[in-house]
């Protein structure tokens, strides 16, 4: 079926059948990424994308589903790489591998716009649903406080 | 977006977005250069514009120096840590640094000029130093050399420090004589520095690869795109060792996108690590319609011998051989057999079990393969995929494709995690195989269903410990039993034969089970699950003999410098005690691995109904000297990590020859809220050698951790995964 998606601030017209997770439209369809796959089953958190404002993972909503949605993938986070968030990983020199980072962050920001100030059992509640298998989470979390210091 | 194209030759050093086209140029403000420079999201183009002063790397007219890693980034920090030594050696200013992933198609023609550009067994830092440093050694030589016949003085006279050459009144940048250094022949490579004479190894450097990895631009094996390239979904036998019997094309091939179905044979009865097995494929124009094509698809297997193999099975052989004398023996020192018989029931017996385990690395294993037989390029294969060597992948591509290496290239990417699997799958075979059949450039992703089902898994180690006591409390006897499975039985070796422990009489015997389940190397391969049964033993041990299990490591390794700096340091620091309220224990555990001693201490606290809080880990590590301690720190967390996910969660399960827990919702990984506060503290030997840092934290912590939770509980952890047990006390 065809729908608009508005991702990133921008139109795209797909044509796909309707159940196609929003994950492989981002991925295949449109060319963005850096939202990544990492199970498929809503576990992992790689493919973690804000749906108007609220982080959701990707891979566990149908794109037809989130038409006429705003949708921001990590390239639209901001426009040069300047969120705070990004701001505090890159200080903290969080990533490793780096191939969940782009969903870390999505869940990070997420947090930080309802939350400018959060604890660290918020920050758990927050990140929980993101594996990294480099398990660079005392540096996320380090970083999630930085950058809620930035302001 | 624009999406890439293989046009010309020169393929590597065009410049073509990828990634979604807002993202390229990246820069955050008040960060320094170096890091947002540091590596392009596209990792194996050469941005390179200067002149090459050996294959290892360029110099630009700016001073800039660009170093080809050869190595794999996968999550160790490779492209750092090449570019430290380099640096050191050449002597630049750190910002002046830059990496790009060396061509293996270079190495692979022009006689290996990057030496080995396999990336595991921590060997980066520990075994590859010399030839690394020699590339920079060698390039500030020339440097000097060409100054030197410019300004008429000799090299000697030439300083080169800091990226300025000077020689009396005269001084240049080494951009200045990039290009005349580039000419230079030496008449003798240059030694490398003496061990701790640096400036710059042994600081804290901030990773190279940070700024891509942070805005979604870092290109992985499953981010590349090509023009006219399509998907494929794979599935091999569920069943290890099994074949296809068939498959319906006709009962999918009507489904939006599909376009073909592949068989993949498979042509060895023995398989190596990366083998092609038995498998079929499904190819759309996109993973979604390829992957959902594929799960409708009837498919028939005969899963072969295979399907009688499960844990309950392995366990229950194992345990039985636990009880029999092995016929594999080693006599390290004496004969414990004879005191062994003679103490009949008074002897100290431990018995330890660690299942399977995955590597389960985020990005799961990729291959994106462009074959060309035919056109203007032909014959011609690229490549991009799941490795941990692009030059042995190169040389897959070529076997599998026909097409002679010379005509095959690698992109390396970046790695979205590894572990030790990345030579140890088909995912490069499948993809070059499908691509050269259907003649269109190919994207083959793996599930994490099908990632889990074909990994190469850690093995299984059962073990056993018998020992007699002498009057003073030590050992005067030791036999240690393990039971590894037979597809790598010598995995069950490690640490366990060759532990540091000098018991006068100690002899290590080894059996194995059958199994049809594929193995292969894991982050600390064979000690990582070796050392969870001999480092609680060793606890078991000291104290039925009534010694403290810190003081009977320092009095059992006496004389042995490594372990001693380590064993004496976490004595100073770490505050370990036996004498603490029940619930509340710590617990330590040395291990040597990778070129390593490594201690851990843990402290938990265990609620009466069994409710485990683990407060801290601290990690004493010994590598002899340190590159980067930043980097370091954060493979030492990561290790943890890593280790307490399996002990904690973990364990494959086998039934029906095939593995039942495939996904992350019944193979449990660790996630923030559970990450404990982790230390590293080092007590490095600094005398002339260097071990590894990439997975040396993970053997010693998991021991640990269970001889903490003994001293809070009365209770021995003897398997894993720790959360099937009941840890009440009263």
């Amino acid at each position: 079926m065809s729908f608009t998606l508005n991702v990133n601030g921008a139109s795209h017209d797909v044509d796909v059948e309707a159940e196609t997770p929003l994950l492989w439209v981002l991925r295949d369809t449109i060319g963005l990424t850096g939202t990544k796959y990492g199970c498929g089953i809503a576990q992992c958190g790689a493919c973690t994308v804000h749906v108007d404002g609220v982080a959701v993972k990707s891979c566990n909503v149908s794109a037809a589903s989130v038409a006429g949605k705003t949708i921001t993938t990590i390239e639209g986070l901001s426009p040069d790489g300047s969120h705070k968030v990004q701001k505090a990983w890159v200080e903290n020199t969080v990533p490793q591998c780096g191939y969940c980072q782009s969903g870390q962050i999505m869940s990070a920001a997420a947090l930080l716009a309802t939350t400018p100030a959060p604890t660290d059992r918020e920050i758990d509640a927050a990140m929980a649903g993101n594996i990294c298998r480099c398990g660079t989470y005392p540096a996320i979390r380090k970083a999630i406080h930085d950058a809620a210091a930035m302001g | 977006m624009n999406e890439m194209t293989l046009s010309r030759r020169s393929f590597i050093r065009t410049a073509v977005a990828a990634g979604g086209g807002m993202i390229l140029g990246f820069v955050i403000p008040g960060v320094p250069k170096v890091m947002a420079e540091g590596v392009l999201p596209e990792a194996w183009k050469d941005p390179a514009g200067g002149s090459e002063i050996n294959a290892w790397l360029t110099i630009d007219k700016n001073s800039i120096v660009t170093v080809r890693c050869p190595h794999t980034e996968m999550g160790q920090g490779a492209l750092t840590s090449v570019a430290m030594m380099i640096a050191e050696e050449l002597n630049v200013p750190w910002a002046n640094m830059r990496t790009v992933l060396a061509d293996a198609n270079r190495h692979v023609t022009q006689g290996e000029v990057y030496v080995n550009m396999s990336t595991g067994g921590s060997n980066l830092v520990r075994n590859r130093h010399p030839h690394i440093m020699q590339a920079g050694a060698s390039a500030r030589e020339r440097l000097r050399e060409a100054a030197a016949q410019k300004w008429k003085v000799t090299r000697d006279e030439v300083k080169a420090e800091q990226g300025v050459l000077t020689a009396g009144t005269n001084t240049a940048t080494y951009g200045e004589f990039a290009a005349d250094a580039a000419k230079v022949k030496l008449d003798a490579e240059p030694a490398i520095k003496a061990y701790g004479d640096w400036w710059l190894v042994g600081t804290s450097v901030p990773r190279m690869d940070v700024a891509p990895k942070v805005n979604g631009s870092a290109i992985y094996p499953i981010d590349v795109r090509l023009e006219g390239m399509v998907y494929a979904a794979v599935r091999a036998c569920p069943v290890p060792g099994g074949v296809l019997k068939s498959f319906n094309f006709d009962a999918i091939k009507g489904r939006p996108g599909v376009i073909a179905a592949v068989e993949l044979k498979q042509v060895k009865e023995k398989l190596a690590n990366a083998d092609m097995r038995s498998a079929i494929a499904v190819v759309a124009d996109s993973f979604y319609r390829a992957k959902t094509a594929l799960d409708l698809m009837p498919v028939e297997w005969d899963f072969g011998a295979g399907v009688q193999y499960s844990t309950e099975g392995m366990d229950a052989a194992a345990r039985e051989l636990l009880g029999k004398p092995a016929e594999h023996f080693e006599a390290v020192r004496g004969d414990p057999l004879p005191l062994l018989e003679a103490a009949g029931d008074k002897v100290v017996v431990g018995d330890y079990y660690r299942p399977y385990e995955c590597h389960a690395s985020m990005c799961p294993p990729t291959a994106v393969a462009h074959v060309q037989t035919t056109g203007p390029l032909a014959p011609r294969v690229d490549l991009w995929s799941f490795t941990q060597n692009v030059a042995a992948s190169l040389l897959l591509a070529a076997d599998q494709s026909g097409i002679d290496p010379q005509n095959c290239y690698v992109h390396g990417t970046f790695q979205g995690g590894a572990f030790g699997q990345g030579n140890a799958v088909d995912v490069t075979r499948q993809a070059v195989e499908i691509a050269k059949q259907i003649g269109r450039p190919v994207k083959v992703i793996w599930t994490r269903e099908e990632d889990t089902t074909q990994a190469r898994t850690r093995p299984p180690v059962w073990s056993r410990g018998i020992t007699t006591l002498g009057e003073d409390g030590l050992p005067t006897g030791m036999l240690i039993r393990a039971v590894g499975e037979e597809k790598n039985p010598a995995y069950a070796d490690r640490g366990n034969l060759n532990h540091p422990y000098m018991v006068p009489n100690f002899r290590y015997e080894r059996a194995v089970v059958p199994t049809n389940i594929p193995i292969g190397p894991n982050r600390a391969p064979g000690n990582n699950s070796n050392a969870f049964g001999l480092e609680q033993y060793i606890d078991e041990v000291a104290l039925a003999g009534g010694w403290d299990p810190l003081e009977w490591r320092i009095k059992m390794t006496e004389g042995n410098e490594r372990w001693q700096r380590v064993l004496l340091k976490m004595k100073e620091v770490c505050g370990f005690t036996t004498d603490l309220p029940k619930g509340r224990g710590m617990g330590v555990a040395v291990v040597e691995s990778h070129g390593s001693t490594v201690g851990a201490c843990v402290t938990v606290e265990v609620s009466r109904r069994g409710a485990l809080f683990i407060e801290k880990v601290q990690i004493i590590h010994n590598s002899g000297y340190v590159l980067n301690p930043r980097n370091a720190e954060e493979q030492v967390s990561g290790c943890v990590a890593w280790e307490f996910s399996h002990v904690l969660y973990g364990g494959l399960r086998v039934q029906g020859g095939r593995i039942q827990n495939v996904n992350f919702d019944n193979y449990k990984l660790m996630r923030l809220p559970d990450m404990p506060v982790v230390e590293t503290i080092y007590a490095n030997s600094e005398d002339q050698w260097w071990g590894g840092f990439g997975e040396t934290a993970c053997p010693p912590a998991p021991p640990a951790l269970a001889n903490a939770i003994f001293f809070a509980t009365g209770k021995r952890v003897r398997s894993t995964p720790i959360i099937q047990h009941d840890l009440s006390w009263s």
